[in-house]
């Protein structure tokens, strides 16, 4: 197994910075209309701050924060996010995932519903990118041995 | 062993270098890939969708169902990795 | 040589390539061949985004967003935008198969417990 290394340092670095690169995830969603970014990016740097938990601690305190069984519901939340997004679209007469229609339901003008749809589905890919970077590095790094796995 | 790779690498290598005489040259305006599609998104996409980053908008909006079909694929990767690794505790 | 100058990227990306290639059909460790796969999907992406830029051009977000209005709008100003969006998706699908690829590698590792290829191949017969 990985030898696990208890160094203060690292430990007290990591636990003034994680908070940081999480807000710092988050700017990166709600930021991809102006500027470089958007659903992947921040995605992935959420992710990265549990696996930076993960790998300065213990694997047993990350699973404290998330366990798997809410990690793999967060991996559908994101999905369900974004084609709920679609079907309200077809609901109000478009086609699918034909945001100008959001228009019917919220106080904006079609060109701006269009912004707005595209900051919907976003925050869903977000979702789902950051739980499966968590998911996949949990189940490569621990082999398989958890202690309550799925039933 | 490795010098039967070396041969089907350097054979490969220059197959793909000769293919490259035709392709437009690095930093061409007028190359094809340019003025056909791209200048429409780039043009439209202040006016139909209220957002400056073209990236986004492309991928967002006029391509959204492709973007639906990756995050399907991600998804089905952390699936794979669920099924093949974790063993039930009886 | 005014071929080599003028399409420098082209020349550059498949000798990445041919390295990474290379890498997967020369090594005989698992993970090593892996790590080629890698290398040979890092430079196909590369290469696509590098047939997208212009002379002078510059990113691809439209000036003045943040509330003002936009001025007339020439596309020529700036770099072409589907490569980069095609090579997100390409990105993602690579961590894909790098994830799977890794969970198969162990287990191969469970059952034969070695990670040399002809070792299993060995063990096989």
């Amino acid at each position: 197994m990985i030898a696990h290394l208890e160094d203060i340092i690292i430990q007290t670095v990591c636990r003034i910075l994680i908070p940081f690169i999480q807000v710092y995830g988050l700017y990166v969603i709600a930021h991809g209309h102006h500027s470089p970014g958007g659903g992947f990016q921040g995605g992935v740097i959420l992710g990265a701050s549990f696996i930076l938990l993960c790998v300065a601690y213990d694997i047993n305190e990350a699973k404290r924060r998330l366990n798997e069984k809410l990690d793999t519901m967060f991996c559908s939340l994101g999905l369900i996010i974004y084609s709920g997004i679609g079907f309200v679209c077809l609901v109000l007469g478009g086609n699918y995932l034909n945001y100008s229609r959001l228009g019917h339901i919220l106080p904006v003008d079609p060109v701006n519903a269009r912004s707005l749809g595209i900051l919907g589905i976003e925050i869903g890919v977000g979702i789902t990118v950051m739980a499966v970077m968590i998911s996949i590095f949990l189940d490569l790094a621990s082999r398989g041995k958890h202690e309550e796995g799925l039933e | 062993m490795k010098l039967l790779a070396l041969i089907a690498v350097l054979m490969t290598g220059a197959l793909l270098l000769y293919g490259t005489i035709d392709m437009p040259d690095w930093g061409d305006p007028h190359s094809p890939a340019s003025i056909h599609v791209s200048p429409r998104y780039i043009e439209k996409t202040m006016e139909e969708t209220a957002v400056p980053n073209v990236v986004t908008s492309v991928l967002a909006d006029y391509r959204g169902y492709d973007t639906l079909g990756e995050t399907v694929v991600i998804f089905t990767a952390a699936m794979a990795c669920i099924l093949l690794i974790r063993r039930p505790r009886k | 040589m005014e071929l080599i100058i003028s399409k420098y990227n082209y020349w550059v990306y498949i000798i990445l390539m041919m390295i990474g290639f290379y890498a997967m059909i020369g090594k005989r460790n698992l993970v090593k061949k892996l790590v080629g796969m890698n290398i040979f999907q890092t430079a196909i992406i590369l290469y696509f985004v590098s047939t997208g830029a212009k002379r002078g051009a510059s990113i691809p977000i439209l000036e003045g967003g943040h509330g003002e209005a936009i001025h007339a709008i020439h596309a020529a100003h700036y770099v072409n935008p589907l490569p980069h969006v095609l090579m997100l998706t390409a990105i993602v699908v690579m961590v894909s198969t790098f994830g799977v690829a890794l969970a198969l590698i162990i287990m191969l590792y469970r059952r034969y417990n070695t990670l040399e290829e002809d070792e299993i191949l060995e063990l096989r017969k």
